[in-house]
């Protein structure tokens, strides 16, 4: 990227640079002008957001549709959660990706080849519409409205995580492995010792994909846990759009939590998140 | 492997210990207790479905498995022939153009932040920022916006009250005519900037040498962009357009919250979910989703085939 500044005055060039400016001002403005009305909104009585136009300044700092929401609306519950299935599926995501990967990658047999291409296979099968069929084995093996049945999924159909720890221990040398067979180190070392810290950066690669995939989806808690209780966020929020219909300020209470987690993670990682993402869409 | 353990057991006792000892051995043993789990999850929630599903395409069922009965290839005549599941394909169109949409004002978006520029990553990071949330709040968020209140009891939507501003009357934009423009316009909304972040990188990787040269000969922006990066990333442009059809046919959650497509606006996946799990018609189902993997395959095909020496 050429960042070396060079002045250059002529007319056309400002007028250029402004319509620039001004395309992308107009472009972050269509971003944030829904986000704004929901913040302004969220502080409103009800009273007062039926009354006061979309874009007016709360009377005054109002927190009650906070409250209704993380207490009444399960937000609060909502976030737990989900808290503790991210926890749980990305532990086992980690631990059967990395093994996975390390056999699939290192050992070069007839039974890894298959099991390398039974995986690239399953990549290409549409996730929402499989559920048809997976229904019923999740109904059978009795983890119907359980948190299980999540977990389970979130590890059990993870492809893109093991293909992204095969990807980068594809890049680490394999002589550092021969090496330790040298000394004598069994597998079972050589993947504790070597493999598992030198795929610390694909590790954070995933946790970073995982949680963001499993904060913001809907259809599998909503298809397998339909107790209020096992409700996660986004499930939690969804269930808003009844009790609170009429209700604007209340849902918009619970959006903006839903939202801040999610912002915090983005400001303070953004150059992971970036990379992640992309390395994310192997799939696509 | 099994063979192998057998083999080696019936030599002697002693032998199977060295063998396990061994790095073959070792080798075995690893993978199998390595892969026994992960490979136990594949087959259980990915295999076992898969097959399931082409099966039932050709039955009647519900999701208990009873009253089981063949019906050939009713189910497929049914997708391609009822009005209310070909609509499906025609919804998607809309996003399949809204997608060509996109990706053109992502490209442009992109370039634009690959000049010089103050600020770069505070536009990239507000534009980027609606691929992270969370699909419910953005479909609640445009519900809200597009909303048509009476004024009174419910309010009037974001873009209604904007509207009014300028003496324009309320209008139902979630209604017959609009819904679909709508649900298109929050798809790329909510999609634009992973779509400006793949560009950006694509724009990057070309060698800045030929551009700065090209700006000394005084090339303008349009000419560098026409002649310098256009041909550099024509195959990711042509590769996401492949792409955007099997995004276009999977649509799935913005729709089926902010209308839960009604006034028109169901989708293909919708319509294979409604099947399932409201009308309990599993057989039915599982043909709409077996038509949903021919077009991913379809698609990876060409992906594959076409772009293989890019990608």
């Amino acid at each position: 990227m050429n960042e070396k500044v060079t002045y250059n005055n002529s007319l056309s060039a400002k007028i250029w640079n402004a319509l620039k400016y001004a395309f992308l001002i107009f472009g972050c403005l269509l971003v944030i002008f829904p986000l704004v009305v929901v913040l302004l909104g969220s502080f409103k009585t009800h009273k007062e957001y039926l009354t006061t136009e979309v874009f007016s300044l709360p009377a005054k700092m109002n927190f009650e549709n906070y409250k209704t929401a993380f207490v009444n609306g399960k937000v609060l519950l909502g976030l737990k959660n989900t808290l503790i299935i991210i926890v749980f599926s990305c532990i086992g995501t980690i631990v059967t990706g990395t093994m996975t990967a390390f056999v699939v990658q290192r050992f070069n047999s007839i039974l890894t080849r298959a099991v390398k291409n039974a995986f690239l296979v399953a990549m290409l099968l549409p996730s929402i519409s499989m559920q048809v069929t997976v229904f019923q084995i999740i109904n059978k093996l009795n983890l119907y409205d359980t948190m299980m049945s999540n977990i389970i999924l979130y590890v059990g159909t993870d492809i893109v995580s093991i293909y992204i720890f095969m990807q980068y221990l594809s890049q680490i040398s394999v002589s550092l492995d021969e090496s330790a067979i040298v000394d004598g180190a069994s597998y079972i070392k050589i993947y504790f010792q070597i493999i598992l810290p030198l795929l610390r950066p694909a590790i954070a690669t995933v946790l970073i994909i995982k949680f963001v995939g499993i904060y913001n989806n809907f259809y599998t808690p909503q298809l397998y846990m339909p107790s209020e209780e096992l409700g996660v966020v986004s499930t939690a929020l969804y269930r808003f759009i009844g009790p609170y219909g009429a209700k604007w300020e209340i849902i918009f209470a619970g959006i903006i939590v839903c939202i801040i987690p999610t912002l915090t993670i983005f400001l303070t990682l953004q150059k992971y998140i970036y990379s992640g993402m992309v390395s994310g869409a192997v799939k696509e | 492997m099994d063979d192998l353990l057998t083999v080696s057991g019936k030599k002697s006792k002693k032998t199977a210990k060295q063998w396990i000892q061994s790095y073959d051995g070792q080798k075995a043993i690893t993978s199998i207790v390595f892969l026994l789990i992960p490979v136990a999850l594949l087959i259980l929630f990915t295999f076992v479905p898969a097959a399931n599903m082409v099966v039932y395409s050709f039955q009647k069922r519900s999701q208990l498995g009873t009253d089981i009965e063949w019906v050939g290839l009713d189910n497929y005549k049914t997708i391609f022939s009822d009005s209310s599941y070909l609509m499906t394909f025609k919804n998607s169109i809309y996003y399949l153009i809204g997608s060509f949409i996109q990706q053109a004002l992502a490209l442009l978006v992109a370039s634009v932040l690959c000049s010089r520029l103050r600020c770069k990553n505070f536009f990239k990071g507000v534009l980027f920022f609606p691929y992270l949330m969370n699909g419910v709040a953005v479909s609640l968020i445009f519900l809200n916006f597009f909303k048509n209140g009476d004024g009174v009891v419910s309010p009037q939507g974001t873009l209604n009250s904007i509207l009014s501003v300028f003496g324009v009357e309320p209008y139902t934009w979630l209604g017959a005519e609009t819904a679909n423009f709508c649900l298109v316009f929050v798809s790329l909304w909510r999609y634009i900037g992973f779509d400006i972040l793949m560009y950006i990188g694509a724009i990057q990787s070309i060698n800045t040498d030929v551009y700065e040269a090209a700006e000394l000969d005084g090339a303008n922006s349009w000419q560098r962009f026409r002649y310098i990066v256009f041909p550099s990333i024509k195959s990711i442009i042509a590769l996401q357009c492949i792409l955007a059809v099997n995004g276009a046919i999977s649509v799935f959650e913005t729709p089926y919250i902010i209308t839960g497509g009604k006034n028109g606006t169901t989708t293909f996946v919708i319509k294979t979910i409604e099947t399932a799990f409201t009308y309990d018609k599993i057989g039915l189902a599982s043909a709409m989703a077996m038509v949903l993997l021919s077009i991913t395959i379809v698609v990876t095909i060409i992906q594959k085939t076409v772009f293989k020496e890019e990608t």
